[in-house]
């Protein structure tokens, strides 16, 4: 009998190419996803060596980053630069003969949520894309993961990766979430518990109770966010909820070559018994509303806490936790409930999906927005925007007073029009609160979508419980 | 790529914990369709200011340090994005090796593949290259790849460690998927077996 193996071992072996006697292995990849920001090097390195991509099939572009989220992007990009990328990448898709969603098509929208909703993501892959969220897909049982760009050239042209395995960590959430209390908060709390270094060198298994309750969204939330905890990839072994959710999506399998898929599908799991290097084990009971402070995603408290002061640290993250405080304008001491928001951002690939927008409507349904919040929702992808509109929960935001945008990655990360002023203050779904990052000096926090709901009625930063 | 062959450099000292990708180059100039062209980029918003001055009391501004070619570096460094700008940009700068405790990984991967070493020591030997840093240009440090050994400006050698494979690319150069395709034949057959395994992909 072979020794018992985790989930990341058996994805791992069932994709090795050949192995180096020192470990170095290549590792074939089933998905590609390509977007306009990582990509035009590479197509350019593919064409000065006369190169071809090697399974375009298995390639699939769509543009996210640049894209405005207003109306008539699809015959105007403003910024020269962001419509040169996006130009660059209608060609390249069209030159390479690559599976391309443009803008005109319904079902455009950020890489990380058409893959899966077009069930390009299945269980048991390998996913790889320019982008460091790639996590996403790990929800699925996928080892998904960012590559840079020379990558994205190497799996273009050879269909591998030339990768050395990782380790393997378990993070388990036992018990229940309590009301008000979301996947984001989940992903949020481990990185807060860990550290953004955490998973360095660490592919990551999230299990336990709380998370098999998760729906395909929320998996999606946890896994997303793998990345900000230094993990390669995080991973949610598949089950009946995977199933059900791959099930019928235009490139899933069909009829028999699902029920094949499926028995091995099936056989994705961690074996009693198998080896991981580092365990963490939080109780999903513990988990509150969380909220981040500062500029790192491992600055996470729950909303009832207090700004923290670089005294409560040590080592070089005092004067890291200096230079956040001053960077966001806070001061220690002072409530995380009594800071006070100007705009607020629901969407992005952590964030964008249909249970994040129905999720914030139930909060924001029958009432208004603070006067003067600058608030938007942007979905993320044509379909989950066209779905949102028929459930009729557009018009909810519409009505509370919120901006109802076109797909995109938008306010995440501040490429295209979308993006805070000088020393705005926002409550944002995104994954990511770095210096600048939403806009030159733009102050960031980090939220589930019902807290960033809860802050465009009230204007400052509150504990959704209150609301709920 | 051009090989990495052992030099004596300028040090420059970056405590500053989780220097992420973000800092090492802002969104604003991941719009080009290019490779080259980033250094004058890198750090961008710690080093200007709105009008596009230098801030005078970061560290690659200070006259000392402006031909930097090592950054000795706070734990963590190149954490968030995936972006290979952010290598570009340092590279492009004149970066050929960062120190640090540790790295995000991807960073760290795209780093090898730009010609650059990062190098992973324990933070007493970061501290004492940071101190040894700290002193400005005379602070020459030399980098010898093949003999994994840093020896700083007053002949204190201290070893490293690094990959086998990624040290071999970077000291000849070579280019990884002209290696990559010498195996087609074990992709082929990975592909036709795993066209009966599994169909559906």
């Amino acid at each position: 009998m072979s020794a018992p193996k985790t989930l990341y071992d058996k994805i791992w072996d069932a994709h090795v190419v050949s192995e180096d006697a020192d470990g170095t292995c290549l590792l074939y990849i089933d998905r590609h996803l390509v977007h306009e920001v990582t990509s035009p090097q590479a197509f350019e390195g593919l064409r000065l060596a006369g190169r071809k991509v090697r399974c375009p099939e298995k390639t699939i572009a769509v543009p996210d980053h640049n894209v405005p989220t207003t109306e008539g992007r699809e015959k105007h990009i403003e910024n020269e630069e962001s419509r040169i990328q996006v130009e660059a990448l209608d060609k390249n898709a069209r030159d390479f003969g690559i599976h391309y969603y443009p803008v005109t098509d319904i079902r455009q929208g950020i890489v990380h949520i058409v893959g899966p909703e077009q069930g390009w993501t299945l269980p048991g892959m390998t996913v790889v894309c320019g982008d460091s969220h790639t996590a996403t897909h790990g929800a699925f049982g996928a080892l998904a993961h960012g590559i840079g760009t020379s990558e994205v050239e190497h799996v273009l042209a050879t269909q591998t990766l030339i990768q050395k395995k990782s380790k393997n960590m378990k993070v388990e959430i036992t018990g229940q979430l309590k009301p008000g209390v979301t996947a984001k908060d989940i992903t949020l709390a481990v990185i807060g518990l860990t550290g953004t270094a955490g998973g360095t060198g660490h592919v990551i298994e999230y299990c336990g109770e709380a998370i098999r309750a998760l729906s395909m969204e929320g998996r999606m939330t946890v896994c997303n966010m793998a990345i900000e905890g230094g993990a390669r990839a995080g991973l949610i072994a598949p089950d009946e909820t995977t199933f059900n959710y791959v099930r019928g999506r235009a490139h899933a399998p069909k009829g028999a070559q699902f029920e094949a898929a499926l028995a091995w599908w099936k056989t994705l799991f961690t074996d009693e018994g198998a080896h991981f290097d580092k365990v963490v084990t939080i109780r999903g009971e513990d988990i509150e509303p969380v909220v981040t402070w500062g500029t790192s995603p491992e600055d996470v408290l729950p909303i009832s806490a207090v700004v923290p002061a670089p005294e409560d640290f040590t080592g070089g993250k005092v004067e890291a936790v200096k230079r956040s405080l001053d960077y966001m304008g806070l001061t220690p001491g002072q409530k995380l409930t009594d800071i006070a928001i100007d705009t607020v951002f629901i969407g992005s690939c952590t964030n964008g999906r249909i249970e994040d927008l129905r999720a914030a409507a139930k909060i924001v349904e029958g009432k208004k927005i603070k006067p003067g919040m600058r608030a938007m929702v942007v979905p993320g992808s044509g379909l989950v925007r066209h779905q949102a509109e028929e459930e009729g929960i557009a018009q909810i935001f519409i009505d509370a007073g919120f901006e109802w945008r076109l797909a995109g990655c938008s306010m995440c990360l501040a490429m295209n029009p979308d993006q805070l002023g000088e020393y705005e203050r926002c409550a944002s779904t995104s994954n990511r609160n770095f210096e600048g990052r939403q806009g030159y000096k733009g102050r960031t926090h980090l939220v589930s979508p019902e807290m960033a709901a809860a802050a465009a009625l009230t204007g400052h930063l509150t504990d959704v419980r209150e609301l709920i | 790529m051009k090989k990495f062959e052992k030099f004596t450099g300028i040090a420059a000292p970056m405590p500053l914990v989780n220097i992420d990708t973000d800092m090492i180059i802002p969104k604003g100039f991941l719009k080009t369709i290019k490779r080259t062209g980033l250094g004058v980029h890198a750090f961008d918003e710690m080093r200007y200011d709105r009008a596009g001055n230098e801030i005078a009391d970061f560290v690659l501004n200070k006259p000392q340090y402006r031909k930097t070619e090592i950054l000795i570096a706070g734990d963590n460094f190149g954490c968030g994005s995936s972006r290979e700008h952010a290598p570009w940009a340092l590279a492009d700068f004149g970066i050929k090796v960062i120190v640090s405790t540790s790295f995000a990984d991807i960073f760290f991967n795209n780093s090898f593949k730009n010609g650059m070493l990062p190098i992973v020591l324990p933070a007493e030997q970061v501290e004492l290259l940071m101190k040894d840093a700290d002193r400005g240009e005379n602070a020459r440090m030399t980098v010898d790849l093949e003999a994994q050994e840093i020896t700083t400006s007053d002949g204190q050698v201290i070893k490293f460690e690094v990959d086998a494979f990624k040290k071999h690319c970077l000291l000849n150069g070579l280019d990884d998927i002209g290696l990559t395709l010498e195996k087609a034949a074990a992709i082929d057959s990975f592909e036709s077996q795993s066209a009966q395994s599994r169909p559906w992909v």
